[in-house]
């Protein structure tokens, strides 16, 4: 129950690695300017509180949560679907909570196999090959976990979503000015942008935001990132490497390009787009130099594993979602 | 994907067509409209017809009627292909006062009740057919046109009789023209004949007169010994570029005496114009009614150019036309409408080695035998064996080689028999040899032409029906020393036939130019797999190619006698003067459009066009589509990583929407 | 009486060739199975790998893709950019558990309806063996998939037995 009268703020992480809320604490004093304009009600890397704390809190009492993580099992759901309850303004953040990330590369595999290689390492004690299950009975009682979907699932595809924000993790300039477009907005001075809009990116793709040269695209073989001494001035696509820059929304500053290395795509499609995979396939591929099938297989095997570099951020945020294995379970 | 966003906002109407029988006979089309009535209401449709003839008078009245008095926004059409009646339907919505556009024709006819057995799954898959239009239909947007003004000069490719028929019929009307001719000579392989059949005209008779007209016409520039190089632009507004190699001979000063080529020393064999049975100087006109007139230097073969020495020419010409020092040049000129009239090669026997050309010195290609003939050819017009000597007592032809036969080209060139026939009066003509012709079918179709088959016959020609298996100088029997025996099976005899001969002649077929499908991308146009041009309708346009402004004449686009070269060179230039007569043209508002904000610059996009349609601008790290030249294929649409190009008639909305119809994901 | 599974087959046409030689078997009135239907594109070249990826997830059970013969394309040669993109989708879904031979890149010209026709033929009867595809859709999985959940997530496994208390 806040008595400071300052609107209230959630974060939460479902099925995520942290990097969001260090982003978010990237902010460095900015950091003061949330506290001073918002009350944190919720914040399990932050501050204690209890699911109940927030159960108990009147429908639509917190303003904006910042919602980062998969959905991956159905505490994840529960607590999306409770917030979304308690809530005004949920933004999807970061690209787990936005198409999946890297949770949702398990999308790949059935669930048997996951635990399989998760239970059964080199260097795992488990004689009896106990895999982890929901429900259990104990002397003291019954104990549950929760309970694993065979789908990881983005987060508006169990509610729904006022607004996106992108990057693995949204970058800290972004996320200052979000904040700072929210106050303003608090203080009247403007107006949040249409419900499902994409917020603290750009309009296009990470190639508008860099400096690299580019030229026409012809190429004749793909290459690792190990394979080649990149020249930094010129565009790493053209250098063989695939870079998910032209396929990539843009806000990032295009930092992994700045710094050498092609961009994986951690902020999901452009605008309007529906499957970053199959744009980012249709554009590597209309630039094969090569008109001869065979000669576009080969060309292709430079390209070892598609599934996983065309969709290593936006699987289960993709038209196909996963892999027939995994919704199959087989 | 599908989204309800306009579903409140249209009023579809669905118009299903019995086309009598054809669609009703197999799809219940009542059924069918009460259905899109019933379950795509939701969707937007508030009137669902069936009606018999939907591409009559009255059927498209129906449309018109409804759009007026229903307030309808967009308008299905279920009958036959697009391709027959799109245009019907769109002009009637038009009528009916809305963007011609916002109408689509989903097939079922073609592609349902003409395809399919099962009434049932027929009538399930036109509801998901028309289902599919009428998401579709929901996206479509209201386009107009583009115009675009006509140049009133036209460039012809190819100097041979169809294009010089083609500009004799635009220089004529009072319109710019230019010709472009790879060898010095206009003329082509007309120029090359002795007598054309049927009326055995003096080929030279017929056509040096119409190559001097076309030479001295005040509206024809003419560029031989030139190539076009690069095509840029669109229809009504193309911009060529040629090159002019250097004939070595300044054209100015020239004055087509011939003393350079009386006096130059050195003598080179003439594999062109004499098919390799003569020789001619190294400079040289290829024959002496060339057009122009000007001579060039082979640069390979003079001893100037090679060795420093001689130049004869250069001393004796009263003029100072030679020039050495001579340059290529490039011409840049604009033009509105193109005619490529590029002609064909002759089929190269030596490929077929059981019939010996190349190997026994008396078998002859169709084209070494018409200089024979020719009264100004190697042997005078004397019809004699290699050694320049000896008449032949027994003479073979043989039809269709290399035509009709998978094992070099599938298809008949059309004019072999007609040429055989004439080879084999020509003989009879000029000797009193025996004369064999070895044919398959004999195709004499068009007019006088079975007539002088009648004549031929009629001189006690001698005609084997059968493929020839092979040409031989290995004698077995007697009476085959020293001869050419023709092996071949008779097929009307029933019996293998061995025929000693002095001469064989082989008719060769045609083929397409070797750099046909080079010429072709040039120009935007494609190539059949047999590689002649593509026109734009097999029957109903044999002229036009499905690039608007390209045209076609002449044995390019597929083999044909002189007067259909003749007929096709006018109906292109007949095409083209109405073109030029409208001053603008129409063109399809299909586009493709890039969004300046959503691109990032990556030029990704930048060559794929075909077209050069997309440039990109190095200030704003941008790329655009030139929509004129835009052909509307969708290849950039699709390619673009940043989803910033769109497409006009084939939106990825208008798409994706057509797709949830099909698959039925909206309906009721 | 179990009914026979019919697949739902979309095909893309372009506009120059393959519709035409879909036209031309409807004229010519050759015979193919009703499971296909088809959507008009002005050239495989426009084929987007998203319509392909929207018909599998829409409730496809196969995709074919057809367009002018190489070298033959209307557009000179964007067909050679289909097949680029094809070959990639194919090897992306292959690793997505689609089978390969769900999909199909077929080229037909104007005149080749009977083979067209043929095509369509063969290729329904291929998928009809391959059996529904049935992706789920909107994400997640069937409801005949909570059973798998739970089989995945609480395998028949023996319990561990009590820990022996270690006598002294």
């Amino acid at each position: 129950m806040s008595t400071n009268g300052k609107p209230k703020f959630a974060m939460y992480w479902a099925a995520s690695c942290g990097g969001c809320e260090i982003a978010v604490l990237n902010i460095h004093e900015k950091i003061l300017d949330v506290d001073a304009n918002f009350e944190v009600v919720f914040w399990p890397v932050a501050m204690d509180a209890k699911y109940k704390d927030v159960e108990a809190m009147e429908d639509g009492s917190i303003l904006l949560t910042l919602f980062n993580g998969a959905i991956r099992n159905d505490e994840n759901e529960h607590i999306a679907k409770l917030l979304r309850q308690k809530t005004k303004i949920l933004v999807a953040f970061g690209s787990c909570a936005n198409e999946g990330c890297m949770p949702a590369l398990a999308n790949l595999s059935p669930l048997h196999e996951i635990f399989d290689v998760a239970y059964h390492t080199i260097s795992t004690d488990n004689p009896q090959g106990i895999h982890p299950e929901p429900h259990y009975t104990v002397p003291e009682g019954e104990i549950s976990i929760p309970t694993l979907y065979p789908v990881v699932k983005t987060l508006d595809q169990v509610v729904d979503v006022d607004y996106y924000m992108p990057g693995c993790p949204p970058e800290s300039h972004q996320i200052a000015a979000v904040i700072d477009l929210v106050i303003q907005v608090l203080q009247g001075r403007a107006e949040l942008p249409p419900k499902g809009s994409v917020i603290g990116a750009g309009n296009s793709t990470v190639c508008d935001e860099c400096k690299r040269t580019r030229n026409v695209k012809n190429i004749k073989e793909f290459k690792r990132i190990q394979e080649v001494m990149l020249d930094p001035q010129l565009c790493i696509l053209e250098q063989g490497v695939i870079c998910s820059g032209p396929a990539t929304r843009s806000g990032c500053t295009a930092l992994c390009p700045t710094a050498g290395a092609p961009c994986i795509g951690c902020y999901g499609p452009a605008a309007d787009v529906l499957d970053f995979g199959a744009r980012l396939m249709t554009a590597v591929a209309s630039v094969i130099d090569s008109n001869d099938p065979t000669e576009i297989e080969h060309i292709l095997d430079g390209i070892p594993d598609p599934a996983g570099m065309f969709y290593r951020f936006n699987l289960a945020g993709s038209v196909l979602h996963s892999s027939k294995s995994a919704w199959e379970g087989k | 994907m599908s989204s309800d966003e306009h579903a409140p906002q249209e009023r579809v109407g669905v118009y299903v067509c019995h086309c009598g029988t054809n669609i009703a006979g197999i799809v219940d089309v009542e059924n069918v409209s009460k259905w899109a009535g019933e379950h795509l209401k939701s969707r937007g449709v508030v009137i669902a017809r069936d009606y018999k003839f939907m591409c009559s008078s009255l059927g498209q009245e129906l449309i018109e009627k409804d759009i007026k008095e229903l307030g309808l926004t967009r308008v299905v059409v279920a009958a036959c292909s697009p391709h027959l009646h799109e245009k019907t339907f769109r002009t009637a919505t038009a009528r009916g006062g809305l963007n011609p556009y916002f109408c689509e024709l989903v097939s079922i006819r073609e592609q349902v009740s003409w395809v399919h057995t099962d009434k049932a799954a027929a009538t399930a898959k036109s509801k998901a057919v028309i289902a599919g239009g009428v998401e579709r239909v929901l996206y479509h947007e209201a386009l107009e046109p583009l115009h675009v003004p006509i140049h009133p000069a036209t460039l012809i490719v190819g100097g041979g009789i169809a294009g010089i028929s083609a500009a004799l019929e635009i220089a004529d009307a009072g319109f710019p023209v230019y010709m472009v001719e790879r060898e010095p000579s206009i003329g082509g392989h007309m120029a090359q004949f002795d007598k054309t059949f049927p009326t055995m005209d003096c080929s030279a008779c017929i056509l040096t007169p119409k190559m001097v007209s076309v030479g001295t016409h005040p509206h024809v520039t003419m560029l031989s010994w030139s190539e076009v190089t690069k095509v840029d632009g669109y229809v009504g507004n193309f911009t060529v570029t040629v090159r002019k190699k250097p004939r070595y001979v300044n054209t100015e000063l020239c004055t087509g005496c011939g003393i350079c080529q009386e006096k130059c020393p050195k003598k080179v064999i003439d594999d062109i114009f004499e098919a390799g049975l003569s020789y001619r100087k190294v400079v040289y006109t290829p024959f002496p009614q060339a057009v122009p007139k000007y001579p060039v230097i082979d640069r390979e073969n003079c001893t100037y150019f090679q060795k420093g020495t001689c130049k004869a020419c250069e001393k004796f010409c009263p003029t100072n036309a030679i020039d050495f020092n001579q340059k290529e040049e490039y011409v840049t000129f604009p033009v509105g409408n193109i005619i490529l009239a590029t002609g064909f090669e002759p089929f190269d026997p030596r490929r077929i080695p059981q019939y010996g050309y190349g190997r026994l010195a008396n078998v002859f290609t169709s084209l070494e035998f018409e200089r024979l003939c020719n009264a100004a050819g190697p042997t005078q017009g004397k019809v004699v064996l290699r050694d320049g000597v000896t008449q032949p007592k027994a003479v073979g032809i043989i039809h269709c080689v290399g035509s009709r036969d998978r094992n070099y080209n599938n298809y008949c060139s059309v004019i072999c028999c007609m040429q055989s026939l004439k080879f084999a009066h020509l003989v009879h003509e000029r000797t009193g040899a025996d004369v064999y012709n070895f044919y398959i079918d004999i195709r004499t179709a068009f007019k006088d032409y079975d007539e002088f088959y009648q004549r031929v016959l009629e001189e006690g020609t001698h005609f084997v029906r059968g493929k020839v298996a092979e040409v031989t100088d290995a004698a077995r029997e007697p009476g085959e020393e020293g001869k050419l025996i023709v092996q071949v099976e008779d097929t009307l005899l029933g019996k293998q036939r061995r025929i000693p001969l002095d001469m064989v002649i082989l008719s060769a077929g045609l083929e397409p130019r070797h750099d046909a499908k080079e010429t072709a991308k040039l120009f935007g146009i494609s190539c059949s797999s047999a590689g002649w041009y593509i026109e734009k309708h097999p029957k109903l346009d044999p002229v036009a190619t499905l690039t608007e402004g390209i045209f076609l004449a002449g044995v390019a686009q597929g083999p044909k006698d002189i007067p259909a070269c003749v007929a096709q060179g006018a109906a292109a230039a007949a095409r083209v003067l109405g073109r030029i007569e409208q001053k603008e043209i129409e063109l399809e508002p299909i586009r493709a459009t890039v969004d300046a904000d959503k691109c990032s610059g990556c030029r990704i996009c930048n060559d794929l066009c075909p077209f050069t349609a997309i440039s990109f601008h190095e200030d704003t790290m941008v790329s655009e589509i030139n929509p004129a030249l835009c052909q509307g294929c969708g290849t950039c649409v699709a390619a673009c990583p940043a989803g910033a190009i769109s497409g006009t008639g084939f939106s990825d909305k208008q798409v994706l929407a057509q797709l949830d119809g099909l698959l039925m994901l909206n309906v009721a | 009486m179990i009914e026979p599974f019919e697949p739902l087959i979309i095909g893309f046409t372009c506009n120059w060739c393959s519709y035409r030689a879909a036209d031309m078997a409807g004229i010519s009135r050759i015979k193919y199975p009703p499971n296909i239907r088809l959507i008009r594109l002005m050239c495989s070249g426009r084929l987007d790998p998203t319509f392909v990826l929207k018909a599998l997830a829409g409730g496809a059970d196969g995709v074919m893709v057809t367009g002018c013969h190489p070298g033959d394309c209307h557009y000179v040669d964007q067909n050679y950019k289909a097949l680029r993109r094809f070959l990639l989708l194919k090897r992306t879904l292959t690793q997505l558990g689609v089978e390969p031979e769900r999909l199909k890149l077929y080229w037909a010209s104007a005149a080749e309806g009977i083979y067209l026709a043929q095509a369509i033929t063969e290729f329904t009867e291929q998928v009809r063996t391959l059996g529904p595809l049935h992706w789920p859709r909107n994400g997640g999985f069937h409801e005949e998939g909570k059973e798998l959940v739970a089989a995945a997530v609480n395998p028949v496994v023996a319990l561990p037995q009590q820990p022996e208390e270690v006598k002294e």
